[in-house]
């Protein structure tokens, strides 16, 4: 089923973690195997913020080997000596589990050759990079999610996030939500639905050079996104593209460092409620979500089938 | 048994049309037709349940034990959009909402008079069978799905897939409504002040559509039909009823039914059966 959430204060930064861990957590009854946040703070002048893990969050599974602290030790001055040959100074790192970091970084090289070839280390995975963009995601539910890696005081602009019920893959931090669009910064997207053409539409990126790190349908609406942005076009005109262009049932929420926007399938098979006003706009899979950061009542509605909508920071 | 009372079903006060016109109970069939759990209520016995930090079923159970003791007014407080509320209402009541609903809401109801001042969410009403629900805001999608009687009223716009597979009553919209609206319906009638998005009426059965803007596009089995002045006057009154400003005149709406029939689908159920045979 899943529940996606997105929220976007305009000319303002806000407590926009607190925003989202309340929205998603109103959504744990649509998914409560993993949580992910994708969060867009004050804009880096210099460098670029990076999010990513070096194993997995093995708590739920049958006889997983779990990473020695060697292991993990290993794998982090692998990562930490590919920045080092990339030419890239890591200014600030700090971590909030043995697996996943949080690294600013000065950078003026290639980015998909440094993400490219951080990525041949050992089960990791970039989870974002980005001037603005931090993803975070992990097992359980929004509050648990929030308060292992202290997301209740995120400042910031806007956010989208995802509760998710495995369905078709494992229940890991790979196959959660959101995903960032690989290799470019600051473009990330929520998806609830399913893509049945995804196989076709895959090919036809990774002939153009991209990576899916995982076999989740959600992933390659952000690298499709990503890549129409990339060729100069518009992210509303992408969206409108992608109605036609991607085969299935889907509400898709994307984020990039300036816009939120959200689409719905021609079929209008899965729900979105959005609330605006001159100040905010909120938009969730449920309006019980919304209602957690709008306790007062609210006009919402439902957008119709094969709606695009965008807007501005 | 104390406090039960005997009742009908939807079906008797049903005028349907098309080709399913039929009266299928007599009135001397009443008898047959009993509700477990339906109570006398007195409509100027009042009270007030607020809804902040209870569930659904909290809530729903509330509403019984209201029910029960006599109170024909009920009014929920601080609803909250939360999902499933108010449902499973088997007795004359006036319910008011004073907020939005989420999904689920005031399902399978029979006999209540329902008024939600806010929104309501996704399967607004589905398998109601009699009664009256006016939303004074936006709906969903599936508004009314499954419909067996009563009326269902949104002020505002309604979602996709409104009045899928419904069987009887009306549902009116003061707005537009979204894509596959009146999809596989086999009974009832819709009407849409506004316009409608893409294949309204894809695989009806039966059962009328009226519009009063724009279909965007027919879908399959659905096709034009001709408005009769039973229809216009039936229209007009339906919308002056329920306090809709529609800024088209009955007589412009447009009449959309079933373009084929079906091979099975006038063989009459069972229960059907019996009420026409006695």
């Amino acid at each position: 089923m899943c529940g996606i959430a997105g929220v976007i204060n305009k000319n303002k930064t806000v407590n926009v973690g607190e925003q989202m861990g309340l929205m998603l957590q109103g959504l744990k009854h649509r998914g409560p195997d993993s949580t992910g946040y994708a969060m867009y703070g004050t804009p880096l002048k210099k460098g670029f913020v990076m999010r990513f893990k070096i194993s997995e969050n093995e708590a739920e599974k049958v006889n997983a080997t779990v990473d020695s602290p060697a292991d993990l030790k290993n794998r982090k001055n692998a990562v930490d000596s590919i920045l080092k040959k990339h030419g890239a100074k890591v200014t600030k790192e700090s971590s909030s589990t043995p697996y996943a970091f949080r690294y600013i970084f000065d950078f003026k090289g290639d980015l998909t050759d440094l993400a490219t070839e951080i990525e041949t280390v050992e089960k990791t995975e970039i989870l974002s990079i980005g001037k603005g963009l931090e993803l975070i995601k992990d097992l359980g539910d929004a509050n648990t999610v929030s308060n292992q890696y202290g997301l209740d005081k995120f400042m910031g602009t806007h956010g989208i996030g995802h509760t998710r019920m495995a369905t078709e893959s494992d229940v890991d931090i790979k196959s959660a939500h959101p995903y960032w669009a690989f290799p470019f910064e600051d473009v990330s997207v929520v998806h609830n639905g399913q893509l049945t053409n995804y196989w076709g539409n895959r090919r036809v990126l990774e002939r153009k050079g991209y990576r899916f790190n995982s076999n989740c349908d959600s992933e390659i609406i952000a690298v499709y996104i990503a890549d129409k942005m990339a060729n100069g076009i518009e992210l509303e005109k992408a969206m409108h593209d992608s109605l036609d262009e991607l085969d299935g049932v889907f509400t898709y929420v994307v984020a990039t460092k300036d816009q939120l926007g959200m689409a719905k399938d021609h079929m209008a098979a899965k729900p979105m409620v959005i609330y605006e006003s001159k100040d905010i706009v909120a938009c969730a899979s449920e309006e019980v979500a919304i209602r957690n950061i709008f306790p007062h009542e609210i006009k919402t509605y439902d957008p119709y089938e094969a709606e695009v909508k965008v807007w501005q920071a | 048994m104390a406090g039960i009372t005997k009742r009908t079903t939807a079906f008797d006060d049903e005028n349907l049309s098309g080709r399913s016109q039929k009266l299928y109970f007599e009135v001397t069939e009443e008898e047959n037709y009993t509700y477990y759990g339906n109570h006398e209520v007195d409509f100027n016995k009042r009270t007030s349940i607020d809804c902040e930090g209870i569930d659904a079923h909290e809530l729903n159970q509330k509403i019984r034990d209201a029910i029960r003791k006599g109170y024909g007014s009920i009014v929920i407080k601080n609803p909250g959009a939360k999902h499933s509320l108010g449902v499973g209402i088997l007795n004359k009541l006036n319910l008011i909402f004073e907020g939005s609903l989420g999904y689920f809401g005031i399902g399978c109801i029979d006999g209540p008079t329902v008024r939600v001042n806010g929104r309501v969410g996704w399967s607004c009403a589905e398998n109601m069978m009699s009664g009256k629900v006016v939303v004074e805001n936006n709906a969903g999608s599936c508004f009314g799905a499954a419909l067996r009687g009563g009326d269902l009223i949104v002020k505002g716009d309604a979602g996709a897939r409104t009045g899928i597979d419904m069987k009887g009553g009306t549902i009116l919209i003061g707005g537009n409504a979204g894509a596959y609206t009146g999809f596989m319906m086999q009974r009832g009638r819709i009407i849409v002040c506004g316009d409608v998005n893409a294949n309204m009426g894809d695989s009806m059965y039966d059962g009328i559509i009226f519009v009063g803007g724009e279909p965007h596009s027919l879908g399959t089995d659905c096709v034009p039909g001709e408005m009769n002045e039973h229809e216009v006057r039936w229209l007009e009154q339906k919308i002056k009823n329920a306090e809709i400003d529609c800024k088209v005149p009955a007589s412009k709406f447009k009449k959309y039914v079933a373009g084929r029939m079906l091979w099975n689908y006038d063989n009459l159920e069972p229960a059907e059966k019996k009420g026409i045979l006695g």
